[in-house]
């Protein structure tokens, strides 16, 4: 196998017995990006020279005898909403273009303290907002498994370099699945922890009381790697949970007797994929016969989830989005007369269209007159959902579901937008529950990977990653290796 | 049809926003069939359920008030359009 290929916990060990260098690793992935970059665009920045500055400090660690993170010396991918000092962060938008952040998330400076590798910057859906990375300013990704599809998104690039061998690990955010869509039509594990795991300080943001940081990998092994090194309370996130953070590789386990697995019988209704419903009852069957309880529950508000999630996330992206005023950074149109003709003119150069639209939609929301009939409605919808969940949960350990209702759909633009938004119909709910969420490998339709999705009880991260654990163990998906055009 | 183009027109300038003519027509439609698929929640009866806006079991964040260092002059304007005497420069805003 190649070594772009491999795990982070088995370079981990060919670096300690000292079988491979950390140079040599990072050249490795450096020279497969220059190999298949051109294909499936799943980079926004590269910082070769850094990353092999890095690298040679971490192989002199192990010469010297020093013990290293997990993650020390691997090469890893950001998604390019999280902040890097002095390394642009672009949102993939024009209005950030050329802006360079001057401080680091905390997630960064986590990894940095365990001596990680950055290969560069991934590409995304404009802020965040998709699920295609099609409206990134700069460049559509391309789907490994077959380049004229979409990767998914908003964390498309942070996918597409997993599954393409051009990082080994990565991070993405997931405001509505951005993290669990991408991963499940490239056939990675992505992992949205519980709201309030990460800390969001440096995570560029789109809607507050949703976003997550969260790991993109190969494998179960390395999520669990990931988030060991990026959980915690954080002092500039006063939404970061004081909350101890356990080993999460010790929940790493290949049992699920006795596991009560509950199945909301909402998520296998109208608008599943045949094709996909099949592997996802594969699954179900494949957990019975290891040994696991399954259950029917009922999450009855399932169906209002997507226009909850499309009235209070673009409400708290107009707010948020507000700071981009041409003023102290980011784009600015340099004709203007006057300072408020400055700023207009500034946002509706820099902005792309859906991030408009969801600006203005957020702005009808939260307008006199129409506050209580959409925002207020909408966050007791989300009470209403919450309440689902906790109901749920007393008759069951963990929820499986399909990731998405389909699998990757062609780079044609001829996906209408409210059907876009309705593919999120599986992952937007878990996010507006502030729950954690893992999206694995569970087969394939013609050529194409399925998701299953995951999601555990607040903070209970653990359970769902030894169920995670046990079905991946005893399959072979996540070892598939994806063609990238024969490359 | 919940919004018209000048329905529209109106919350593009509070956004500080500016639609093109040309474009004006399909963004219309595309707005109102989101607002037409929020009618949904009307079946709801929601009478005396307390809003979620955050999902945490936290308030009131506090630290210590101790002084911390803050960003520099030097790095507040790296990414500043265009700078004059140490501040951010922006074209008149007072006639």
């Amino acid at each position: 196998m190649e070594l772009y290929d491999t795990t982070a916990h088995e370079l981990h060990e060919k670096l300690v017995k000292k079988k491979i260098s950390s140079v040599e690793l990072t050249n490795k992935v450096f020279s497969r990006i220059d190999e298949v970059e051109s294909l499936t665009n799943a980079y926004v920045t590269l910082d070769k020279e850094t990353a092999l500055a890095q690298a040679a400090k971490v192989d002199k660690m192990l010469a010297e005898g020093e013990k290293i993170a997990p993650l020390a010396g691997i090469p890893g991918a950001i998604k390019d909403n999280i902040s890097t000092k002095g390394l642009k962060t672009t949102c993939s938008s024009k209005m950030l273009e050329n802006f360079m952040p001057i401080y680091d998330a905390h997630v960064i400076k986590k990894l940095r303290n365990d001596e990680t590798v950055f290969v560069g910057k991934t590409n995304l859906d404009e802020f965040a907002m998709g699920s295609s990375t099609e409206t990134s300013y700069f460049n559509v990704s391309h789907n490994p498994w077959n380049l004229e599809r979409v990767p998914g998104g908003s964390s498309g690039g942070s996918a597409v370099a997993i599954t393409a061998g051009e990082a080994i690990w990565a991070l993405g955010s997931d405001t509505g699945g951005s993290i669990r869509q991408p991963a499940s039509f490239t056939g990675c594990v992505g992992f949205k922890p519980t709201y309030g795991r990460v800390s969001r300080s440096g995570c560029v943001a789109f809607a507050s009381s949703l976003d997550q940081i969260g790991p993109i990998t190969k494998d179960v092994h390395d999520a669990a790697l990931v988030l060991n090194a990026i959980c915690g309370v954080d002092a500039n996130d006063s939404t970061s949970l004081p909350v101890a953070v356990p080993d999460f590789t010790s929940a790493l386990k290949t049992d699920v007797k006795g596991l009560k697995i509950g199945l909301p019988k909402e998520y296998f209704a109208a608008g599943l994929a045949p094709e996909v419903s099949e592997i996802i009852q594969k699954a179900i069957k494949d957990y019975e016969n290891l040994g696991a309880e399954i259950v029917e529950v009922s999450l009855p508000h399932t169906e209002y989830a997507v226009i909850t999630y499309y009235i209070i996330a673009p409400a708290e992206a107009s707010a948020n989005l507000a700071r981009f005023d041409g003023v102290r950074y980011g784009y600015r149109n340099l004709e203007a007369t006057s300072a408020p003709e400055m700023t207009t003119a500034s946002r509706t150069e820099g902005f792309g269209s859906e991030v408009k639209k969801r600006i203005m939609l957020g702005t009808y929301v939260l307008s006199s007159g129409y506050y209580d009939a959409y925002y207020l409605k909408a966050m007791q919808v989300r009470t209403l959902i919450r309440k689902d969940f906790e109901k749920a949960f007393e008759k069951c350990d963990v929820l499986l579901t399909p990731t998405c209702p389909n699998v990757a759909y062609p780079i044609d633009g001829k996906m209408d937008p409210l059907a876009t938004y309705l593919l999120d119909a599986c992952t937007i709910p878990v996010n507006l529950a502030g729950l954690p969420g893992i999206s694995i490998p569970a087969g394939f339709v013609s050529g194409l990977p399925v998701g299953m999705q995951l999601i555990g009880k607040p903070l209970d991260e653990e359970t769902i990653l030894r169920a995670a654990y046990t079905f991946e163990q005893t399959h072979e998906y996540h070892k598939a290796i994806a063609p990238i055009g024969g490359k | 049809m919940k919004v018209t183009t000048k329905d529209v027109a109106h919350i593009a300038q509070l956004s500080r926003l500016t639609i093109p003519q040309d474009e004006m027509e399909k963004f219309t439609e595309e707005f109102n069939q989101i607002l037409n698929y929020a009618d949904m929640l009307n079946e709801l009866d929601t009478k005396g359920v307390e809003p979620t806006a955050n999902v945490l079991p936290l308030s009131n964040v506090l630290r210590d008030d101790v002084a911390l260092e803050g960003v520099s002059l030097e790095e507040a304007l790296v990414n500043a359009p265009e700078v004059h005497d140490g501040g951010f420069k922006v074209p008149r805003v007072i006639e």
